[in-house]
């Protein structure tokens, strides 16, 4: 039988005893920062993940389907369904937390387990973002104090400010913003901006019709094949201009492409990656507004009581996470034990309270502790 | 007795008792005409199973039949941990069908799977809604766009007819099997230039769930022998 989380037993007894405690502690604890405890649901209408997350959240989360209401899917996270529960009937600011069982599909011959327990705390609030990030991040890191554990920080808006600094056309901007979060392909992008590579017999006709005019554009359609599906001709059209101005764009600078890596590599701690992005700003001013987030988020997590000149800063921290983690990002972990997943991990999300609205969104920053994990390590 | 799982019907059944034959191992239908019954001679203790192509790979990985012919896509679709469960013994040189990924010829834009990300993405703005693949094989097309870094798409579900789907209106791109492209040519779809997700081809599978003994063992090492086959590891 699997086990429940991470613990060796059944949930009965002494374990549960043990888990129920710790869950009513850590509540406790975020209950006295002020936040409201709610119980979002647990079944979600499948097309809002889909509709978030692509095709991927199929991998993740499992999916049932009802005749009447269509698929549904089991929460594989709390983020989701508080946003909802907020936006329906939450004021601002607002503090939730919430305890409860997540589901997650898991790869085959994986031993993590496919149902476990997250303790959370969200906090929305269009206010002062540097003191919002610092409050969840001391709640948390308060909870597990004298756990001997490690922390990871990132910001995935720094290496995003980055890119909004690049000397390019807006549409490869928005290409690598677009893939942020996926390493390898954002590093292929860079490659191809850096040194195109020679484009196609095909490509090489298509682009010399776009010189010609939009008209010569719809001749080669024409002799190609008729139109079919929701793709218009006027869309074919549109895209083959654009490539043509790509194509007469000239690559990445190497300068431009310096900058990136120094920022992409950028590493040490909070207050170190804050002094060296103000220096870089001196540079590339387009850095500036970032060099002063994190100047500020120093600033807010000394008030809590987390030094930033010990606190471990990666600018690529937290890249390939699920998405929408936008801004500050963190992590806390065993490091003598690989074989579990982080006790706690979190970030700011303004990206999917946007996406889930369709406007503007409501600035978001939370974290999860995985209480079993906790127990399973034992010393609780 | 090994069980030997052949599709039940058909040309894939036609090649694979073709391909036997070879080893000397001759499979015969008996009983009348529409019985799901055959016998195998040229070799001791092997039992046939006559059942449709989709269904070797469950019987596979459950372990009701030792070894099967089936298609290596569906395999690959059907099981996702295959490489635990299943051995490949030989791909059998027949049954050849490519799982690719096709897009209207009028998309004169469109030559690799970055030009769709690209179009994908512009389609959402433009559309509100995302591009849709349409396909049976969501497994397959799912993993393949992950690692092309391709996101902004659906998938919608097509158990055939999967070439006209676009010109219905219910998806703007297909994943679909295909063998010499003349079908796609005949719907006006044109197969990207780096959208090869699967070269498929009828496969003899083992499988490791199977209740293999001294003398299964045996069996399959002289079947091996007979076909000019490298032995597989069993583990215990």
């Amino acid at each position: 039988m699997r086990a429940a989380g991470y613990l060796p037993e059944a949930l009965m007894g002494h374990d549960l005893m043990q888990l129920s405690a710790l869950v009513e502690r850590l509540m406790a604890g975020f209950q006295a920062a002020g936040a409201v405890r709610v119980e979002p649901p647990a079944l979600l209408d499948a097309e809002t993940l889909l509709d978030l997350y692509g095709e991927d959240i199929r991998t993740r989360a499992y999916t049932t389907h009802d005749p009447v209401e269509g698929e549904r899917m089991l929460r594989p996270d709390f983020t989701v369904p508080v946003v909802e529960m907020h936006t329906a009937m939450g004021q601002e600011p607002a503090r939730y937390c919430y305890a409860g069982p997540v589901w997650r599909r898991q790869e085959p011959g994986s031993d993590r387990p496919t149902e476990y327990r997250q303790v959370g705390y969200e906090l929305f609030d269009r206010g002062d973002d540097a003191a919002a990030d610092a409050d969840v991040f001391a709640l948390i890191s308060e909870a597990l104090q004298g756990h001997g554990l490690t922390v990871a920080t990132g910001d995935i808006g720094v290496l995003r400010a980055a890119v909004a600094a690049l000397d390019i056309s807006e549409r490869r901007r928005a290409a690598l913003m677009r893939h942020i979060w996926r390493p390898a392909r954002f590093r292929k992008l860079v490659e191809r901006f850096s040194s195109p590579a020679a484009p196609s017999a095909d490509r090489a006709r298509l682009l010399a019709a776009a010189d010609a005019g939009p008209d010569e554009v719809v001749a080669l359609i024409k002799a190609a094949a008729p139109v079919q599906g929701q793709r218009k001709r006027a869309e074919i059209v549109a895209r083959a201009m654009a490539l043509k101005e790509a194509a007469a764009e000239p690559p990445l600078s190497a300068e431009d492409r310096a900058m990136l890596d120094q920022v992409a590599g950028l590493t040490g701690t909070v207050a170190s990656a804050a002094d060296r992005l103000a220096v870089m700003a001196v540079d590339t001013p387009a850095l500036a507004a970032a060099a002063a987030r994190l100047a500020a988020r120093a600033d807010a997590l000394a008030a809590r009581g987390c030094d930033p000149a010990v606190l471990p800063f990666a600018a690529q921290f937290g890249r390939a996470t699920l998405e929408y983690y936008d801004g500050f990002v963190f992590e806390f972990v065993d490091e003598a034990r690989p074989d579990l997943p982080p006790i706690a991990s979190g970030g700011r999300y303004d990206a999917l309270t946007a996406a889930l609205s369709g406007d503007a969104g409501i600035p978001a920053v939370g974290g999860i502790i995985r209480p079993e994990v906790l127990l399973a390590r034992g010393g609780v | 007795m090994l069980k030997l799982g052949l599709p039940s019907k058909g040309r894939l059944q036609d090649d694979a008792i073709k391909w036997f034959e070879r080893g000397g191992i001759t499979i015969r239908r008996t009983g009348s005409g529409r019985e799901y019954a055959g016998q195998v001679e040229g070799i001791e203790g092997v039992e046939l199973v006559l059942l449709s192509a989709g269904e070797i790979p469950r019987e596979l990985d459950a372990g009701r039949i030792h070894m099967g012919v089936t298609g290596q896509d569906l395999v690959h679709e059907k099981l996702p941990h295959w490489r635990r469960d299943l051995v490949e013994l030989a791909e059998m040189g027949f049954g050849h069908a490519d799982l690719i990924v096709a897009v209207p010829s009028s998309w004169i834009d469109v030559e690799t799977m970055d030009d769709l990300d690209q179009v994908a993405a512009a389609f959402r703005a433009q559309h509100g809604y995302r591009l849709r693949v349409a396909t049976k094989y969501h497994a397959l097309v799912r993993s393949f766009f992950r690692d092309q870094g391709v996101a902004d798409y659906r998938i919608v579900d097509s158990q055939g007819a999967t070439e006209g789907t676009i010109k219905n209106g219910t998806a703007e791109a297909i994943a679909d099997i295909t063998s010499s492209g003349e079908t796609l040519h005949a719907n006006h779809l044109r197969i990207l230039s780096d959208g090869l997700i699967l070269a498929s081809q009828a496969t003899l599978f083992m499988s490791r769930n199977a209740d293999w003994t001294a003398e299964g063992q045996a069996i399959l090492a002289q079947m091996c022998h007979q076909l000019d086959v490298a032995p597989p590891q069993i583990d215990g």
